[in-house]
């Protein structure tokens, strides 16, 4: 066993920006990760990161901005917590040495971004999230904080008490992968999850592998309430093959959209006459999508971005990775021919419901960045803010964690006076575990164990017994079967396109997924570095989280931001200025919601129409 | 073990009809696109067949994978395919035991540095459609084979730890209202592609003095150390601290610009110019001290 004050589960930019706060408050620090700190997907973020520095920008507008986009879904105190700290925790990075872009005066450059009312983008090349994620690991390296990589967490160490809000988290439990070593990790003081996205549980996705929303499904099933899950972004330009990313600059810089029969079809079939393609993410997905599903498409599945016409010597000027991109990735080149595009999942908005400190309604549990959702994001994300939520709630939860006080939150947590529970929508099928998960079965795993004294000694002894069933097991079905159809579903009916009818189908495939996975097993006996028992597990995580994006989407019968509904293709304030929690209440998913916190400091954030 | 003293026979996968993979080829339903445009290339020959890849299996627990052998499997090709996406098809639908490190699938995360046919490339950032089949894949050389394609990477974290990989100024101040530094430029500019390193081992893995030398720093922690000793935000002292880490037996006067790291760096990092940018700083700075 091993012990520390504070454990981080993930070392992306939230994980590593957690533990330094915990090692600056004084508590001594592990980060546990699946992969080595700098394989996170962290590294993948090209943008940028808002933070209102400049002269004449303020963080009031930032907040502001950060509110209309969110379609008046975020809460305030999260959204003012993250406009006022960005400034200061982006200068931060800049002391440890990340090299942004420079102006001609030597200061941090500045760009525009969607949705933002002042270029406040801070960059670093086209890499930014690379630097990010590579200067706060090396703050780690300097600190000698204690890094355990390539372990993979699989469950949390919580005692039994009938209510979530009065359990304890005491630690958690991981496996080694390169040995296969099950060891627990006892927290003294806190674990913070910073495991990020959920992207995995789609087909098409701008996230990696490794996005796979364990850190979600772990407080999930520990009795933490997942938030607002049904709001995920899809990004309009990505590459069929592998879901990378063909940023907005494309676009920006004159990039045309053609159907297969060459017409300029965002035009053409009136999706926006005035904005053409440059009309927002999710109004460009959607085109997409309905012209690929009337016949439009090209090879059925997508459409042509062209951007010849701008010229070679433009097009190498602005837009040169672009061209290495569809080259590397796509093997197209965007000099002679048109780069294939199609939407991609791209972030999830929603996820592990915490306060503006990072707790959760678990004692000494805290979660940040992409899994957590304090919430900034609301119903969507400006490009640029997933960033200073990494390095703004990472830090507060670091310092949560370690026992600095960062005083009373004004957000509440966990299932309590405050809400209203969902009693109209009727479900297709039984959702959650009910009647599969026994604890003899292959796909028992998670939940809650005992009393305080000997509670992480349990966790370790029914995580050991859970691998040694997937080990033991023969045959039957493999997870790349499952999570394929699982990822099919939500890809097929919990996409851009939501109706009632098609996010019943996924409900109903996803219990199905479930029921397979009762009879799932390992192929690969080996106990060293065995993926295929890491992607077992990872699977089981994704049909829990892909169910309460299902579920969230299904209740949620208007369109806010990027979650859009056929029956109801309006924003219903009068219903809906309120969250969408889902809690794993003994196996059974149970929804409630808790209304959206639009009083600020000192002003009330009034809705407005989103429109730009 | 290390892949350095097997290069093991060649050894055709058992003759399971699974394995073959000669599976129906991909997307029937393929429509064609309308004629869009005149221009676009004609899909390339390989379209509708297979790609045949022979993969390193090694697994020091399993029976029969004690022997280091290669695998033959037979991938449908698509357009765009890389040699990840290959490996991926592979485990998914024929042996899900197959096992390699990968992530991002964009060439950022650098886990995926594997030796094809013959050379250190990144699995995701490599286009079947541009190598000679079969295509050998192999894990990296000169590093221990843990399992299959993927090598104890400890080493590579060690040499990088080394050098001392962390911002070093005056102590950040505390005040809310922090200033940055100021930086030209040009000096941005200067340090931009030393910066861009992912950390894969590719160059590690190409260089014969590392081969030989166990306590080489390596080209890419000596690009690490370059990246900090050429911003002019770093005070001057903290340059000498650094080069003098630099100057030591196992440091930047190990290399004797073979340039095998630069050709395989799949960031085009200059990483043997950088070295010797660094060779040329020490000098001069052991000019002014003597
Ligand atoms: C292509 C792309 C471009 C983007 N561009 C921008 C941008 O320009 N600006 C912006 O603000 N945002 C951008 N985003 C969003 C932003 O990058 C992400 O939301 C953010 O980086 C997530 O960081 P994180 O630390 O929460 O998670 P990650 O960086 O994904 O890290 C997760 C960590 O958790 C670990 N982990 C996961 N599961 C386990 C487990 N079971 N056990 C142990 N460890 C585990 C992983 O090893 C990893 O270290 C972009 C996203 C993508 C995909
Ligand atoms: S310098 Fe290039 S080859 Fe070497 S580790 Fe970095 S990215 Fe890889
Ligand atoms: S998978 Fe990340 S670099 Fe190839």
């Amino acid at each position: 066993m091993y012990e520390h004050d504070v454990i981080v589960v993930g070392a992306g930019g939230a994980g590593l920006r957690a533990a330094v706060a915990a090692d600056e408050a004084g508590a001594d620090v592990a980060l546990v990760s699946k992969l080595h700190p700098v394989r996170s997907h962290t590294g993948a973020a090209e943008g940028g990161i808002n933070a209102a520095l400049q002269e004449g920008d303020d963080w009031e507008l930032h907040a502001y901005d950060t509110m209309k986009g969110s379609d008046y879904l975020g809460d305030a105190p999260a959204v003012e917590t993250l406009a006022q700290d960005a400034p200061e925790d982006t200068m931060r990075l800049e002391h440890w040495g990340m090299p942004f872009s420079r102006e001609e005066d030597g200061t941090v450059s500045q760009r525009p971004f969607g949705g933002l009312s002042y270029p406040r983008t801070t960059y670093a090349g086209a890499e930014t999230g690379h630097h990010l994620l590579h200067t706060m690991y090396e703050q780690v390296v300097k600190r000698g904080i204690e890094v355990y990589d390539e372990w993979y967490v699989m469950d949390l160490a919580v005692t039994d008490e009938d209510d979530p809000n009065d359990r304890e988290c005491h630690g958690v439990v991981a496996y080694d992968v390169q040995s296969g070593k099950i060891e627990g990790f006892k927290a003294n003081r806190g674990v913070v999850l910073a495991a990020g996205g959920p992207g995995q549980a789609f087909d098409h996705t701008t996230n990696a592998v490794s996005c796979t929303g364990d850190g979600h499904a772990m407080a999930y099933r520990a009795g933490v309430p997942l938030e607002d899950m049904e709001f995920i972004q899809f990004h309009p330009t990505s590459l069929p093959s592998t879901g990378v990313l063909i940023s907005e600059g494309v676009r920006g810089e004159g990039g045309i959209l053609y159907n297969n029969e060459g017409e300029r079809f965002m035009f053409e079939y009136g999706y926006a006459n005035n904005s053409g393609e440059l009309a927002s993410r999710d109004v460009v997905a959607r085109a997409e999508l309905t012209e690929v599903n009337e016949g439009r498409g090209v090879k059925d599945e997508y459409v042509h971005l062209d951007m010849r016409h701008l010229g070679e010597e433009r097009i190498m000027d602005r837009l040169e990775n672009i061209l290495h991109l569809a080259e590397d990735f796509e093997g197209v080149d965007g000099l002679i021919e048109p780069m294939p595009v199609k939407p991609g999942q791209h972030y999830a908005m929603g996820g592990i419901e915490t306060d503006e400190n990072g707790q959760t309604c678990i004692d000494g549990l805290y979660a940040a960045g992409e899994c957590a959702c304090v919430s900034v994001h609301g119903g969507n994300r400006l490009g640029g803010n997933a960033l200073p939520e990494l390095i703004v709630f990472g830090k507060r939860a670091g310092y949560q964690a370690a026992g600095k006080d960062l005083g009373e939150p004004e957000i509440q947590t966990g299932y309590g006076d405050d809400v209203e529970d969902e009693t109209e929508t009727e479900l297709p099928v039984q959702p959650g575990a009910a009647g599969l998960d026994t604890s003899d079965s292959v796909a028992a795993d998670g939940g809650v164990t005992a009393d305080a004294e000997g509670v992480l000694e349990q966790t370790v002894e029914r995580t050991r017994q859970r691998v040694d069933r997937l080990m033991d097991k023969d045959d039957g079905v493999q997870h790349s079967e499952i999570r394929q159809k699982l990822q099919n579903a939500m890809t097929d009916y919990v996409n851009v396109f939501r109706t009632e009818d098609g996010i019943k189908k996924a409900l109903r495939i996803i219990r199905e997924c479930r029921e397979e996975y009762q009879d799932v097993y390992v192929d690969d006996p080996s106990r060293t570095f065995n993926t295929d028992l890491q992607q077992t597990i990872e699977t089981r995580n994704l049909i829990d989280v892909a169910e309460t994006i299902a579920l969230g989407a299904l209740v949620r019968n208007e369109f806010r931001g990027a979650h859009w509904r056929q029956e109801n293709q309006v924003r219903d304030d009068e219903n809906w200025l309120k969250h969408t929690l889902i809690s794993w209440d003994d196996g059974e998913p149970k929804i409630f919601y808790r209304p959206v916190i639009l009083e600020g400091e000192d002003k009330t954030y009034e809705p407005k129409e989103r429109s730009y | 073990m290390s892949t350095q003293q097997q290069q093991p026979e060649t050894q055709e996968a058992p003759e399971d009809p699974e394995m073959k993979g000669a599976e129906s080829p991909v997307d029937e339903k393929e429509k064609e696109g309308g004629d869009i445009d005149q221009q676009t290339t004609p899909e390339p020959e390989l379209e509708g067949e297979t790609v045949h890849i022979k993969v390193f299996r090694y697994d020091p627990e399993v029976e029969g994978k004690q022997e280091p052998r290669f695998d033959d499997f037979h991938v449908p090709f698509k357009k765009g395919m890389t040699v990840l996406d290959a490996v991926m098809y592979a485990r998914d639908t024929y042996d899900s035991s197959l096992t390699f490190r990968h992530s991002c699938r964009q060439a950022v995360c650098g886990s995926d540095a594997f030796f094809v046919n013959g050379k250190q490339r990144l699995g995701c950032k490599t286009q079947i459609a541009d190598l000679e089949q079969p295509i050998r894949i192999e894990p990296l050389p000169h590093q221990e084979v843990v399992k299959d394609l993927v090598v104890d990477m400890d080493h590579f974290y060690d040499q990088m730890h080394t050098v001392e990989p962390y911002f070093q100024n005056e102590d950040t101040p505390d005040a809310s209202d922090l200033e940055e530094q100021r930086q030209s430029r040009e000096n941005r500019e200067k340090v931009k592609m030393s910066t861009r390193c992912i950390w894969c081992g590719a160059c590690m893995s190409s260089c014969n003095i590392a081969a030989g030398d166990n306590e080489y720093l390596g080209p890419a922690a000596i690009n690490k150390a370059y990246k900090f000793a050429m911003d002019d935000r770093e005070p001057e002292d903290v340059k000498e601290h650094r080069l003098r880490i630099l100057e030591q037996e196992h440091g930047v006067w190990r290399c004797q610009t073979q340039f095998s790291c630069t050709e395989v760096c799949p960031k085009d990092i200059p990483l043997t110019e950088h070295i010797q940018e660094l060779k040329r700083e020490a000098v001069k700075k052991n000019l002014k001290f003597w």
